[in-house]
């Protein structure tokens, strides 16, 4: 008997592996204990110039600014005037409804694919508040709200989700996989994490330009386990460039829990520590912890101070995709027993409690918005959608692989009939 | 008018771009300070500083990676993978995104920049530092591949590169750095300074992408080959007095398949030589191409010399590598068929 097969044998000595598991599965209750590890408003706040060294605790103890009543307290409580606070409402609720048409144009046959970011709303649309025209995005696909934040017009997105004749993206995307140079969004991939170098890429590129534009990288909690997501924190801390580099970490992976990417180990924000990174951990479905994290890291970044890390801590409620049945996976309950809420919920609390806002008002603005998202839709709609309507040609299949069209294939057009 | 090795050429290309053009920028691991393991960058951090030319940490990944990023805001980077050999972990940057980046984004991006890496065989490199990946280049859609064979084209070629809108893998035969070799290892090497095609003149001009070369004329038989191999190809033909036609691809992609069609119409045979494994490897594109055009044409079966279809081998170095004397045996079955 060859050597190897008698260490197969039992032995009380045998090593074994530790495959990690999440807190619950299906038909088990929801169970976050020890999950917030700081109140609302306990955190400390450094200067934006401190140095990353002596600032490790930040990885670990969650930034909150509003408590469970929606009173905004503590170090990070930004500076935000009222009409900015009720515009950032205004985008989550344009978010949510743009997400629930477009899922609904899925059900009903008119695109392929949709992807929500269902109680992440408030990480895009509050951290979009600190970019300035001419800085640069690298979001994934569930960043629609920084898109939404910045302005882009929801006509062309939704004409890009339903790959229709006035599609920007010409028919050659996935839905949700958008581009907007002028909007500071870059063309989404698809591949995991690869665009996190990329915004380093960028960011070095204007420090090497000596101008003044930012760049904000985006990766999910399971992505950070590409490569990519390394090279970019070396790359970044050894040119020390202006970045800031965004982790979400909503939990889930498809049905992959974030502990499959980490462990047991230190926050997904400590990874920051390690390569001399300021890393911060703040609750992603706080609008005004985001918007004072993002607002740190930005003007650290616009102050040639280099890159920031930040982990924003949430809970991706809805399906991944509409591919996706998060029943199959996880507790059914456990999105509604987050403990951290819901991002529009606890602005829209906080603002009635600053005597800003009404349940009245806001039951009117929901109603507003969804029939304004509803029209919009129609609009998109009399365009085409990806099984009816006025198609898109072909022969753009073939454009934009080069800049100019190489003879190979021009033939190929031609042999196609385009 | 200067005699320089293909080393010299490369150095030659980016001083004279990165005097034109202020938005090149040159890195890649041990590019700045020390010039790159192969020389080919020495001088440029002194003479342009190190915020266009700078050492990289080894992550191939990060590289492309920040290069694309870096391309997408309006640099031209020109970036060196130290060895082809190493470019795997950089794959997905170069194909899923420098070369799709125009195309999915409808032209709102795009990623103009040149990945240069040595290639091939011929040093002693084992299998870690002596394959030649065209093909795998050559295969994505949005990527053009080139690889010159000698000084005079290496300088037009990387300034072309350099100064084209789409992404390019320039592949340099790094057999071919300090002087041509024609396959015989057991002859003292003989410098560039001796061959016509090392005279590379000062300052800026291009040899386009996408054109090939007669480098010899005849009508035998049609040779199709590139890099190093055009070497071994011409001394194949010198050796064994046939009078064969050999073709210097110069790029891959965009391929000039005219050159290669009036060729073969005029031979009426044809034997692809490259140093890259023969399955799917860039001679069975050729051989269906000549196929498709020449069908009629043809008096004998297309015939191909590659290396085997093995990782390279370190101590069968002579026996993998296709020397002139395989080359002349294909050329005679070629012609006795």
């Amino acid at each position: 008997m060859p050597p190897a097969a008698a260490a197969e044998q039992p032995s009380s000595d045998a090593l074994s592996l530790r495959v990690p598991e999440p807190h619950g599965r299906p038909g088990d209750a929801p169970a976050f204990a020890g999950l917030l590890n700081s109140r609302a408003g306990n955190v400390r706040r450094p200067p934006v110039d401190a140095p990353a060294r002596g600032m490790e605790d930040l990885a670990a103890s969650l930034i909150r600014v509003l408590d469970d009543d929606g009173q905004a307290v503590g170090p990070w409580c930004p500076d935000l005037s009222d009409p900015e606070l009720l515009a950032g409402l205004g985008d989550m609720l344009k978010v949510r409804a743009f997400d629930s048409r477009m899922l609904m144009a899925q059900r009903q046959g008119k695109t392929s694919f949709y992807m929500q970011c269902t109680g992440e709303e408030a990480v895009a649309c509050a951290f979009q508040r600190t970019m300035r025209p001419g800085d640069m995005n690298f979001p994934t696909y569930r960043q629609q709200g920084l898109l939404i934040t910045a302005g882009y017009p929801l006509l062309d997105m939704m004409c890009q989700v339903l790959s229709n004749s006035r599609d920007p993206l010409k028919g050659r995307q996935l839905p949700v996989m958008y581009s907007a140079r002028t909007h500071g969004f870059f063309s989404i991939s698809g591949n995991l994490g690869t665009q996190f170098i990329q915004a380093v890429g960028w960011s070095m590129a204007s420090a090497i330009k000596g101008g003044t534009a930012i760049a904000a990288a985006w990766v999910g909690d399971g992505s950070t386990a590409e490569s990519d997501f390394h090279s970019a924190l070396v790359f970044a801390s050894t040119y020390r460039s202006p970045v800031v580099l965004n982790i979400v970490n909503n939990q889930w992976a498809i049905s992959t829990f974030q502990g499959i990417a980490r462990g047991d180990g230190p926050t997904f924000a400590a990874r920051g520590v390690g390569f001399g990174i300021p890393a911060l951990l703040v609750d992603g479905n706080d609008f005004l912890a985001v918007y004072a994290a993002a607002a740190w890291a930005t003007e650290r970044a616009r102050r040639n101070l280099g890159p920031t890390l930040i982990e924003h801590f949430t809970y991706r409620s809805a399906a991944h995709s509409t591919s996706d049945d998060p029943a199959v996976y996880r507790p059914k309950a456990e999105h509604e027993a987050w403990p951290l809420g819901d991002p529009i919920e606890r602005l829209k609390t906080h603002l009635i409690l600053k005597g800003i806002w009404s349940e009245a008002q806001h039951t009117q603005a929901v109603d507003e918005i969804e029939s304004e998202v509803l029209g919009l839709q129609k609009q998109a709609e009399s365009f085409g959608t990806l099984r009816d309507g006025p198609p898109l040609s072909p022969r753009e299949m073939f454009l934009d692989v080069y800049h100019e069209m190489p003879p190979h294939l021009q033939r190929q057009r031609q042999q196609a009939g385009f | 008018m200067t005699s320089r090795t293909m080393i010299e050429a490369i150095r030659d290309a980016h001083d004279v771009m990165m005097e034109r053009e202020p938005n090149l920028v040159v890195f890649g691991e041990d590019v700045g300070f020390f010039g790159g393991v192969f020389r080919c960058t020495k001088g440029l951090q002194k003479k342009f500083g190190s915020h266009r030319c700078f050492d990289t940490p080894i992550s191939e990944n990060g590289i492309v990676g920040a290069a694309v990023g870096m391309a997408a805001y309006g640099l031209r980077p020109c970036v060196e993978i130290q060895f082809s050999d190493y470019m795997y972990p950089a794959f997905d940057q170069i194909v899923s995104e420098a070369a799709r980046l125009r195309y999915r984004s409808a032209g709102d991006f795009s990623a103009p920049m040149t990945i240069r890496m040595p290639v091939g065989g011929g040093i002693y490199g084992g299998q870690t530092h002596s394959q030649s990946p065209e093909s795998l280049f050559a295969h994505v859609c949005g990527l053009k591949t080139v690889m010159p064979s000698n000084p005079y084209d290496s300088k037009g070629l990387l300034i072309a590169a350099i100064e084209d809108e789409d992404p390019v893998v320039f592949l340099e035969p790094k057999r071919l750095y300090n002087g041509p070799f024609d396959g015989h290892h057991d002859r003292p090497v003989v410098p560039w300074s001796s061959h016509a095609l090392s005279e590379v003149p000062d300052g800026y001009y291009r040899v386009p992408l996408g054109k090939a070369t007669v480098r010899r004329e005849g009508g035998a038989v049609t040779i199709v080959t590139y890099g190093t191999m055009v070497h071994v190809a011409l001394a194949a033909t010198q050796e064994s007095g046939i009078d064969a036609e050999v073709i210097d691809l110069r790029s891959l992609v965009p391929l000039d398949e005219e050159a290669i069609i009036e060729s073969v119409r005029k031979t009426g045979r044809c034997v692809i030589v490259h140093e890259a494994t023969r399955i799917c490897g860039f001679g069975a594109e050729l051989s269906a191409v000549i196929q498709e055009s020449c069908f009629y044409h043809l008096k004998t079966p297309i015939r191909r010399v590659t290396g085997w279809d093995t990782p390279y081998p370190h101590a069968f170095e002579w026996q993998y590598f296709p020397g002139p004397g395989r080359v002349a045996d294909e050329i005679r079955l070629a012609l006795e068929d």
